[in-house]
């Protein structure tokens, strides 16, 4: 008896979706801002799809579509990680004074 | 090369990067290293995929390039510019997964779709892939229109005309249509497959633009909730478990964030989203206003009575964005503390263009976050706190959301008309974006200063350095 993929993706989706709304909720409302650039750099997890477009190797239309997509999602990565950690350097400076 | 077993086992690791990166934000000590496992966790999933691909210098070079983008980007960007940024790397989120999931309809082999190049896609990644697209295809115009709304390349205030909704349901029927048809047809239907994406992107574009500035906050959450949802989505197309949970834990982030920012307008959901608030409202309350008298003063009046006060506290909004006036207040602060007074902030949850943007641009001007309180936190104390200062703010600290029939009655709001004395900077007295007039401004105790708010604090620092010298 094999299941069919799409369930076995349901249930991922399912059970992902209840850990974010447990995770998510626990995050203070100070770092909303963070939480969002934080988030668009994780969602820009497509890169892996957009590489896979990429990656055949005889080059047709739809390799170079990837190619820009892997651009694209690029971009999100470093400035939504980068963007993120600038933010919460911020919130850092103060913990160092506060402790002097 | 690695197996398919290696590569989901990978991939698994990477998801858990992702849960702990999250996770880490719960508390500012912990964040950064939630924000290293991120990292970590995207390297991991892109190293992985590497191995996957054979067009390793188109890739790398493609990372290198887009890389090189994001950092200067994040380099560069000015805090106040954060609600335009991240509305601009949702679009980005958007277009990428259209592009894949073109791609996949291209060349299903080369994603592990088919078994064999020629064979047809099955119909259940037919249907992921119409879902991915036209998530994406919206993800992008909106969150497009969304950043020139933001950045002021366009008029903040709502896009109305007659028959609105019935034009963007025709048009979501007729893109629900388009995917049918792609589903049912037999081999690639590629004129189905564009005629839906196309609909998409207009319909992004439509839903979006009549939707008005102040309630961006829930605009750019439901942004980042599609943005996660398309991901999902092409995880879904992809058979790629990583990709569905990292696109779960961003799409369930961006609808909880949508939640507690309707919830803080006391507004339901559809009706921010369908939009056109504050127009006819606005124009109602503007005609039945009798003549009312309001107290005004000078900023150095105002710094005089804050300086002899025993506590302060500032509540900004978007004016003080706008004006990024954040600097100026951190001396407003040290000069008030030099003078021994205390000093606190009150953040409402929609104050800004975006959840939490307030607390960024204090951070950013290095006031400690142990000194900036939550609405609930801080409500208690306004009866006992000498000066309230009103930084650009107006609909998240009006009174009339305690009057029943009034448009926004119900919203939770500061209650600074307890404090003893109010102190409202503010360029007029034009009324806020639900277009009502504000009781606090008239109370007695209440004086206007009027000017831009950077230069304000900047005349209440010098009125209360001057009494320091003295």
């Amino acid at each position: 008896m094999i299941v069919d993929p799409l369930i076995t993706n349901l249930m991922v989706f399912v059970l992902a979706i209840f850990v974010g709304y447990h995770v998510v909720w626990n995050v203070t409302p100070a770092l909303h801002t963070p939480l969002m650039s934080v988030t668009n750099a994780i969602s820009s997890i497509v890169l892996v799809g957009a590489m896979l477009a990429a990656g055949p190797a005889d080059t047709d239309w739809g390799v170079w579509v990837g190619a820009l997509a892997v651009v694209l999602a690029a971009v999100n990565v470093f400035g939504g990680f980068l963007v993120t950690q600038r933010m919460l350097e911020m919130f850092k400076r103060k913990e160092k004074k506060d402790a002097q | 090369m690695l197996s398919a077993n290696q590569v989901a086992l990978a991939y698994l690791v990477a998801s858990v990067f992702f849960i702990l990166a999250l996770k880490g934000l719960s508390s500012p000590t912990t964040s950064r290293r939630g924000n290293l496992f991120g990292m970590i966790g995207m390297a991991i999933a892109v190293a992985t995929t590497l191995t996957l691909t054979q067009n390793w210098l188109l890739i790398i070079g493609g990372i290198i390039v887009g890389g090189a983008i994001g950092s200067t980007v994040a380099r560069k960007v000015q805090m106040t510019a954060m609600p335009e940024l991240v509305a601009f790397m949702h679009s980005l989120v958007g277009l990428a997964a259209v592009l894949i999931a073109f791609a996949a309809v291209n060349n299903p082999l080369a994603f592990g779709i088919v078994k064999a190049a020629g064979d047809p896609i099955p119909g259940g990644n037919k249907l992921e892939l119409f879902i991915g697209t036209f998530v994406g295809a919206m993800t992008f115009s909106g969150s497009v229109i969304a950043f020139l709304k933001l950045s002021g390349r366009m008029s903040g205030a709502p896009v109305v005309f007659a028959g609105q909704h019935m034009v963007n349901l025709a048009m979501a029927l007729a893109m629900v249509g388009c995917g049918l048809w792609f589903f049912m047809s037999g081999g690639t239907n590629w004129t189905a497959f564009i005629a839906m994406a196309a609909i998409a992107f207009v319909l992004g574009f439509l839903i979006i633009i009549p939707i008005g500035g102040a309630d961006m906050p829930v605009v750019i959450s439901m942004l980042n909730s599609y943005s996660g949802w398309a991901a999902a989505g092409i995880g879904f197309s992809l058979n790629n478990p990583m990709l569905i949970i990292a696109g779960s834990l961003v799409g369930s982030s961006g609808a909880i964030l949508s939640y507690i920012m309707c919830k803080a307008m006391n507004r339901p959901f559809l009706s921010v989203i369908l939009g056109g608030f504050g127009t006819d409202t606005g124009a109602a309350a503007a005609a039945s206003g009798e003549q009312k008298t309001h107290r005004s003063g000078s900023a150095e009046d105002a710094g005089f009575l804050m300086g002899n006060a025993d506590s302060v506290v500032i509540v900004p909004g978007y004016g003080l964005a706008v004006a990024r006036a954040q600097h100026a207040v951190k001396e407003l602060v040290d000069k008030l503390g030099e003078k021994g007074v205390t000093v606190r902030f009150a953040i409402h949850p929609v104050a800004g263009r975006m959840p939490g943007h307030m607390n960024v641009l204090l951070a950013e001007a290095e006031i400690p976050y142990d000194q900036v309180l939550e609405m609930d936190e801080i409500n208690s104390d306004f009866p006992n706190s000498d000066v309230v200062l009103v930084l650009g703010a107006n609909d998240v600290v009006n009174p009339a959301a305690h009057t029943p029939g009034s448009p926004i009655y119900g919203m939770p709001i500061l209650e600074v008309d307890k404090a003893r004395t109010v102190m409202v900077v503010k360029r007029s007295m034009a009324a806020g974006y639900a277009g009502l007039d504000n009781d606090l401004f008239y109370m007695d105790k209440t004086m206007m200063v009027f000017g831009d708010a950077k230069k304000v604090v900047e005349d209440m620092v010098k009125a209360i350095r001057d009494t320091l010298i003295k």
